[in-house]
């Protein structure tokens, strides 16, 4: 059985942040596992820019800020596989892997990073009726089609869903030609940053329908046309709202999932909210020396938030194989998100072995305007900072300090909370 | 004009018409399946219950009572001799009230009548010992351990590929506008041309009163009942083991919730009759009953976990019952019409009953070489980890997943091309290996699906269609 | 005076602008970093954007070679540079920041690859 120090399932953004950063912590022996033909994971079809502004201070294009980690990963002489799927992976860190040149080989590895990343909601998921015709793509799929295999996938489209995949597609599509008619969002606000709004939406002059779904979806062999109506507070339709666009095309921007078939495999706690492993300060799961990071962990908003988390798994999963040996002397606290908040990353944190810092990420439940994000050490506050604008479409973080404990010395839980004074 | 000459043309390549093509491609006739769509299984056949019933609904005495008990008995020995996935799960008739009991125990009486071996009624508490999230308002349940599960597709796919390999035609996506009768026999009137038959079976689903009413003066009349179904995730496929019906209704068999032979979770139908035999669109209506009604049979049905819905339509026909044979005032016209539930579990024994009255009319002998059997696909999920990687070492294309959802590899997708009447639209690939059938839903998928299409087909990646011609995935190069 | 109301497309931050104009005068307010301000009175005096696409490679293991403008060019433009970046195919091989197109749609700002593309 092959046997390394840190095998690396996922070869995008995260995979190769972490990787970079566990060679950088000294560790020789790393093998990326990846399922695609190339590197750089879904940032090869994000061909529009807007990554990179924390990560290299510069204003990237997906392929671009790809690049950047494919080369780093290049020069390290860090090995990887293509074309390679896990199948399986087990407690005992055996990572069951085929592709074609291999077949089916079982590798031994000391630790694991999983960062497999997430997959777009289908049509299925949200029980949308009508027929089941040609031309209903995510828009993930679409933007695959068009932009890295060059097709045009409609005409005339209508998009539901207002995350950042569907207001990117929205302008693509327009600017290949396609009348794009209609954004529908379910919910009262898009899901999407408010830059894509501006600069895929309404320069372009097309319609977001906030709290509007699609309750009709028409066109035997391919799409003729949807229709959309209005939602109540229920997120119900409202009978007698419904608009009917005659189209050819309809895109799902609906959501997205963490790909975690392989960290279930294993028994790794699961977080229902983020739909992602639990993990500690280390972004270590449950199962010990698996580590996870990107958006198979929780799904983010940039990608300079994912390469900066990778860079700490890849760090600490290097010292996990360095020292190898059980903490002792462990002080864990509970993280807590509560009014407002929705989850955090990490769930749990180690006061005693934690880094001087530990930043905090989590998503708001709706959008707030003008509240606190306030931080309670066994009830006592310990900040607040105030932010004008809140939105479920915009990941938060708080940073935790070390040195912030010392007076806690029996500290039971963190929470973390918005509050309106 | 095309034109083409047949001693036995059946109308329709669902499980029906393809389990008669099986049957009558022992016989010396040269026969052919006509069917509208691009690829066999296009139907009703591709949205049901995918449920191989006991026997005990139908009527004693009638066709679908012996169709059906016969049909269930025929279903093992033909899932091996054919290779397709078919499971005796057993299935339960639930009872929710004291004062239902006496239907529960005229089911079990008319099953017994049927011929359905084994049957028992069990109580309440012994229902949910053997599926614990049974509802805790069941009183009592029927237990039927002959009650199966079976991939809907597989059948119909292997029934299709066994009548080809035995010499049987299929021509697609070639509509039959109009039957007249000739002298000898039957001029089918299609989009691009005609068939000449000597004998024709009409195994037409929803339409096959309208073929039927041009040749006979004895109407028929088929109205489409229309089910929705919610297919939902495998993570839920153990929420139960067995197939769980409601007592019967008016309208059909209520809301079963039931596995899927690949592990799913099914629900459904709803019933809803209607006049469009196109109109397959879901409704929320519909999608909402099934919550609700599937809720009172089985609790926490974790309907969070819904990965599609689809909907088909049942051949209803208004005196209730199959109507199979041929048609008295039309000599070498035979019909197997109005063929709704338990359709899909009596087709294999309409099929022997239908080939041996073809063959008799037409005096036709057996072959003196007939190979009832036909190989499945190679499942890599199904070999031990040996078995596989001596697979990929001798085919390297099954070395590479293209369906992750369903871990469908590259070597089963060029497969269900490549084979005996192989996929040529994604559709086609789908239901032969599950590509695109998971979670996901095809999402990552389909653009490789797609190039290996184009690939093994030389397609060009415009012309791929998801189904029939018009169904195109592209609207052109960028 | 005249006001506007603007959201920065400088960062994903997204924050909110206004812009109050009197004549040449201009005052912004409700950015947090001088990439909102510089944003704000181009937004108002001359609007500009970066455009991104993919154009067909000749001979190269992808079809597709993503591309994007140098620099920022005038948002009236934008459709005239997408005709342009339509009829355009380039040979491979193809490294990032390669020049696909020079002075795209007479904007003087040229088209440049965003992507590597090898020769096969």
């Amino acid at each position: 059985m092959a046997k390394h120090d840190i095998v690396i399932i996922g070869g995008g953004p995260a995979g190769l942040a972490a990787a970079v950063a566990a060679r950088k912590a000294g560790i020789q022996d790393i093998l990326i596992l990846e399922r695609d033909g190339c590197l750089g994971g879904i940032l090869n079809q994000c061909i529009h820019n807007g990554f990179g502004l924390h990560t290299f201070k510069e204003e990237l294009t997906g392929p671009e800020y790809a690049a950047r980690y494919i080369e780093m990963v290049e020069a390290e002489k860090i090995p990887y596989k293509l074309n390679t799927m896990v199948i399986d992976i087990n407690k005992e860190k055996e990572v069951t892997v085929i592709n074609k040149e291999d077949g089916l080989t079982t590798i031994q590895a000391k630790a694991i990073i999983l960062a497999m990343g997430c997959r777009e909601r289908p049509r299925g998921a949200l029980n949308i009726p009508g027929y089941r015709p040609a031309g209903i793509y995510s828009a993930g799929t679409a933007q695959r089609l068009m932009n890295i295999e060059g097709f045009s996938v409609g005409k005339e489209v209508v998009i539901l869903g207002s995350g950042d995949i569907g207001l990117i597609m929205a302008r693509r599509m327009t600017l290949e030609g396609a009348k794009v008619k209609v954004v529908a969002e379910l919910m009262p606000y898009s899901g999407g940053l408010k830059r894509n709004i501006v600069q895929c939406l309404d320069d372009y002059g097309i319609p977001l329908k906030l709290s509007h779904t699609v309750v009709g979806i028409e066109g035997k062999e391919r799409v003729t046309g949807i229709t959309i109506a209005q939602v109540g507070p229920d997120r119900k339709p409202i009978p007698g709202t419904e608009e009917h666009y005659s189209c050819d095309t309809l895109l799902l921007s609906v959501g997205l999932i963490p790909e975690n078939e392989l960290s279930r495999s294993i028994g790794i706690d699961m977080s229902r909210i983020t739909s992602g492993p639990e993990v500690n300060d280390q972004l270590e799961t449950s199962a010990e020396g698996v580590f996870a990071c990107g958006n198979v962990l929780h799904v983010h908003d940039l990608v300079d938030y994912v390469s900066e988390e990778a860079t700490l798994a890849g760090t600490n999963a290097a010292e996990y194989v360095r020292s190898g040996e059980e903490k002792s002397n462990c002080h864990v606290v509970e993280l807590k998100a509560e009014n407002g908040v929705r989850y955090t990353v990490p769930q749990t944190l180690d006061v005693n072995h934690m880094q001087d810092q530990v930043t905090v990420r989590f998503r708001v439940a709706d959008v707030y305007k003008d509240r606190y994000i306030s931080v309670y050490y066994d009830g006592v506050q310990i900040s607040k900072r105030k932010k004008k604008v809140l939105a479920p479409g915009e990941m938060e973080q708080v940073v935790l300090k070390k040195e912030s404990f010392g007076d806690y010395p029996d500290l039971k839980n963190i929470v973390i909370c918005t509050e309106v004074e | 004009m095309k034109e083409w000459n047949f001693d036995a043309v059946i109308i329709g390549g669902g499980v029906t018409g393809c389990a008669i093509a099986r049957e009558l491609s022992r016989y010396q006739l040269h026969t052919a399946v006509v069917e509208r769509e691009e690829d066999v299984c296009s139907g009703t056949s591709k949205a049901n219950s995918a449920i191989v019933h006991a026997g005990h609904d139908a009527t004693p005495g009638s066709e679908k009572a012996r169709f059906n008990v016969e049909g269930n008995r025929l279903m093992g020995q033909l899932s091996e001799d054919l290779d397709f996935e078919f499971e005796r799960n057993g299935s339960l008739i639930l009872c929710f009230a004291e004062e239902d009991r006496p239907a529960l125990q005229e089911l079990y009486d008319k099953g017994v009548k049927n011929g359905v071996p084994d049957l028992k009624i069990i109580t309440g508490d012994e229902a949910r010992a053997m599926e614990p999230n049974v509802s805790d308002a069941v009183v009592a349940a029927l237990y039927a351990p002959t009650g199966g599960i079976v991939c809907p597709f597989g059948l119909t796919i292997a029934l299709a590929e066994n009548a080809c390999d035995n010499g049987v035609e299929f021509i697609f996506n070639q509509e039959v506008k109009k039957v007249n009768k000739t002298e000898k026999g039957y001029d089918l009137e299609t989009v691009d041309g005609v068939i000449h038959a000597s004998y024709v079976i009409n195994a037409a689903g929803v339409y096959a009163d309208e073929i039927h009413n041009m040749v006979s003066g004895r109407k028929l009349h088929i109205t489409p009942r229309k089910g929705d179904y919610c297919l939902l995730d495998k993570e839920a496929g153990n929420h139960v083991k067995h197939t769980i019906f409601q007592l019967p209704g008016k309208l059909g068999k209520g809301i079963l919730v039931t596995p899927t032979i690949h592990g799913n979770l099914l629900t459904g139908p709803t019933a809803k009759n209607i006049e469009d035999k196109e109109a397959t669109a879901t409704t929320a209506e519909e999608l909402a009953e099934i919550m609700e009604k599937g809720s009172v049979s089985v609790k926490n049905v974790p309907f969070r976990q819904v990965i599609t819905s689809f909907s088909g339509l049942r051949a209803h026909e208004d005196g209730d019952d199959f109507i199979v044979g041929e048609a008295e005032d039309a000599p070498g016209f035979f019909d197997a019409a109005g063929i709704e539930s338990p359709g899909l579990t009596s087709a294999p024994a309409i099929g022997v009953y239908v080939a041996e009255k073809v063959a008799e009319k037409a005096g036709a002998a057996k072959k003196a070489e007939w190979k009832g059997t036909r190989k499945g696909f190679v499942r890599p999920e199904k070999l031990s980890l040996e078995e596989r990687a001596a697979l990929i070492k001798e085919r390297p294309e099954y070395g590479t997943i293209i369906c992750r959802c369903e871990g469908v590899s590259e070597g089963e997708i060029v497969d269900a091309i490549n084979r005996t009447l192989g996929a040529v639209s994604l559709d086609g690939i789908k239901r032969r290996v599950r590509q695109g059938m998971g979670r996901c839903q095809a999402g990552f998928c389909t653009p490789r699906t797609m190039e290996i299409l184009a690939r093994e087909r030389g397609m060009k990646m415009e012309d791929i269609c998801k189904n029939a011609p018009g169904s195109n995935m592209l609207t052109g190069q960028k | 005076m005249e006001v506007r109301e603007l959201i920065c497309i400088g960062c994903p931050l997204g924050c909110p602008l206004t812009v109050r104009i009197e004549g040449e005068n201009m005052e912004v307010k409700g950015n947090t970093c001088k990439r909102g301000d510089d944003y704000a009175r181009k937004e108002v005096l001359s609007p500009t954007r970066i455009v991104t696409s993919s154009v067909h490679v000749n001979g190269g293991e992808l079809e597709m070679v993503s591309v994007k403008t140098k620099q920022d060019i005038p948002k009236g433009k934008i459709f005239e540079i997408m005709e342009e970046i339509r009829k355009t195919a380039v040979d491979a091989p193809v490294a990032i920041g390669d020049i696909v197109i020079e002075n795209c749609a007479g904007t003087g700002v040229p088209i440049i690859a965003t992507k590597n593309v090898a020769r096969v």
